[in-house]
């Protein structure tokens, strides 16, 4: 390894500097921590960890993961290359967390807020039984206790190693965010760099606003995918942000230091929403009695 | 005629057969001895085959070039059928179809993906592939149908969305994610059936119901073989492997508890005797039909959201909370 570090997956910084994946500026890492992880020089927005993005959001003291405690299984006994167990250990190990998403409680500039934030590191961020079955919970817990819901996404999609439990994660968060709308509990949906297949395809798209970051990959087919239907190269910025808005797929483009003021500003407008009756009768005991029911699988 | 390389000894018997009873026809020799025996030799071959299918073979099946499509079934299962092109977006997507039918002499909408028979109908109905405006079209007669409370049958048969660049510009994620929401809210009996392909997030966004029934030869699953093999093969010639690997066959989905019934087809598969294959399918549909029409909306809602709500596998380890 040479003075500089290239880090795609991770970016937390191994020596001093870190090099600019978009105009190769050499930034000091102290520096690229101050600008959210932004080049200073070019605005590149680098990926960011997950606890560097409740870092940029929350409020100091005020966060609360919950869930925290689902894990995998395989209920497909999946095996490619290497087995899914292997796999899943493999990106514990890599990302120091356990599931491709952390969800929890927490204050935005003083407005609580449900939130869960995308773990681009495990998997590639993919949507499996857990990411699934978080986010309902998340959805849930923020309809009992009447907070606005926030996602940060940065997935590839659905994860293949769940087969069609991964497909049928798409059905299940999509219509929790139907209950959420029903209660008229605002839903902030940030799309970063790259968003893409199943999670784009559900809950994602369906944000009463959904922003993005500048220049993130964002679509339902990936470019490759895409380049060999077509046997065509895909234009420079076809699926970035910048051509999302221009094709009215999404609302705007957030630089990473406008986020937490332009989430304050559409929360403010939000909320509180006009009185409606409460349907949290109607939702059913999900903890115990689904966990059983998945269990038995 | 196109054949899988699993039919071919069958079709070869088959063949034979058919000679050796035009043989005895036009010579007046009685050969109905060795008739009886390869006639024999066939069901046992035949069962043997069908009975024992690999998950690559089950793919090839759902993918046959001579299996029922979905306006075959249409044609079949229901009358008075009016087709209904507009999706109130350009242009009319051609691989959906829809329309207003009778089903059991019953006012209903159907909806379902289009595949053709040969090079120029694909063309045409793109294989089946959607683009943003097929499932926007889709979701406006299924509006409809709830509008007056007519029960919806959506057919599923599609190698999945359609990867392209208008597709993308037009906004191909977000009308999936819409159909997938506002089907889990549409106030109407919706059964669903895999008659094919159930080609992933084209699949589902007209399939998330209240009933998914699914032939025994069809395949549902999150990516096709192929590109599961390409992807964590990193070889595109291992979809035998994939297939297997994805549990994506009917008996699969009904173990995870992904769809609510399999529907057996005739030995040789749906295209060997759609008759039989239409009138089962009937049958299923108008059992699920009955029981879903006897619940109340709310009823209905809150089972249909229970039912994706348990779907997925996982575990719970409380030792750090």
């Amino acid at each position: 390894m040479g003075w500089f570090t290239k880090t795609k997956e991770s970016i937390v910084p191994t020596n001093l500097w870190t090099k600019c994946q978009k105009c190769e500026d050499a930034i000091y890492n102290k520096d690229l921590e101050k600008s959210l992880h932004v080049c200073p020089k070019c605005g590149y927005h680098f990926r960011l960890s997950v606890s560097a993005r409740i870092g940029m959001l929350v409020d100091e003291g005020s966060w609360n993961e919950i869930d925290g405690h689902l894990r995998t299984a395989d209920p497909l006994q999946f095996k490619a290359l290497t087995s899914y167990s292997e796999r899943v250990e493999r990106a514990v190990d890599k990302s120091q967390a356990l599931e491709a998403i952390t969800t929890g409680l927490g204050n935005i500039d003083g407005r609580p807020a449900a939130i869960g934030v995308f773990n681009f590191a495990f998997m590639g961020g993919s949507m499996g039984s857990v990411v699934g079955e978080k986010i309902v919970r998340l959805v849930d817990r923020a309809i009992e206790e009447s907070r606005p819901v926030l996602v940060v996404s940065c997935s590839g999609g659905a994860r293949m190693d769940e087969g069609v439990l991964s497909l049928m994660q798409m059905v299940k968060t999509s219509q929790a965010f139907s209950r959420l709308s029903d209660v008229r509990l605002p839903f902030l949906s940030v799309l970063t760099d790259p968003t893409t297949g199943g999670v784009t395809a559900s809950f994602s798209m369906l944000g009463d606003v959904v922003m993005a970051e500048p220049g993130a990959l964002i679509g339902f087919a990936g470019p490759r995918v895409i380049e060999q239907t077509i046997k065509e190269t895909l234009p420079e910025g076809f699926q970035r942000s910048e051509f999302l808005l221009a094709t009215g797929v999404i609302d705007m483009i957030v630089r990473r230091s406008d986020l937490k003021a332009t989430l304050c500003r559409l929360l403010d407008f939000f909320l509180p929403a006009r009185a409606v009756k409460a349907i949290s009768s109607e939702i059913p005991e999900t903890a115990d009695a689904d966990a059983g029911a998945a269990l038995t699988l | 005629m196109k054949e899988l390389p699993f039919e071919h000894h069958l079709l070869e018997l088959e063949k034979k057969i058919d000679e050796l009873k035009s043989l005895s026809k036009a010579h007046f020799i009685d050969l109905s001895q060795e008739i009886q025996t390869l006639t024999a030799k066939l069901e046992k071959s035949k069962a043997e085959t069908y009975s024992n299918l690999t998950a690559w073979q089950t793919a090839q099946l759902a993918r046959h070039p001579r299996r029922p499509l979905t306006l075959d079934y249409i044609a079949a299962l229901t009358e008075d059928f009016l087709e209904l092109h507009g999706g109130r977006q350009w242009p009319d997507d051609h691989s959906i179809v829809g329309g207003l039918a009778r089903f059991q002499g019953e006012p209903v909408v159907v909806v379902g993906h289009q595949k053709g028979r040969d090079t120029k109908e694909n063309i045409h109905r793109n294989f089946g592939m959607p683009h943003p405006e097929g499932y926007r079209k889709a979701l406006r007669l299924m509006k409809l149908a709830e509008k007056f409370d007519r029960p919806i049958l959506s057919f599923i048969d599609t190698p999945g969305a359609y990867p392209g660049m208008e597709a993308e510009e037009r906004g191909q994620a977000e009308a999936i994610a819409r159909n997938i929401l506002e089907m889990s809210r549409i106030r109407v009996p919706i059964v669903v059936i895999v008659i094919g392909e159930g080609g992933s997030g084209g699949a589902v966004a007209i399939g998330a119901g209240d009933a998914v029934l699914m032939l025994e030869h069809a395949i549902y699953s999150v990516i096709s073989p192929e590109g599961c093999a390409s992807i964590l093969w990193k070889d595109a010639s291992k979809a035998e492997e994939a297939a297997r690997a994805l549990k994506l066959t009917a008996r699969d989905l009904l173990d995870l508890q992904v769809i609510d019934e399999m529907i057996t087809e005739p030995l040789g598969g749906a295209h060997r005797d759609p008759k039989t294959t239409s009138g089962d399918v009937s049958d299923a549909i108008g059992r699920h039909l009955e029981r879903l029409r006897a619940m109340t909306s709310d009823e209905l809602l809150r089972l249909r959201y229970d039912k994706y709500r348990r779907m997925g596998v996982y575990t719970e380890k409380v030792n750090g909370e």
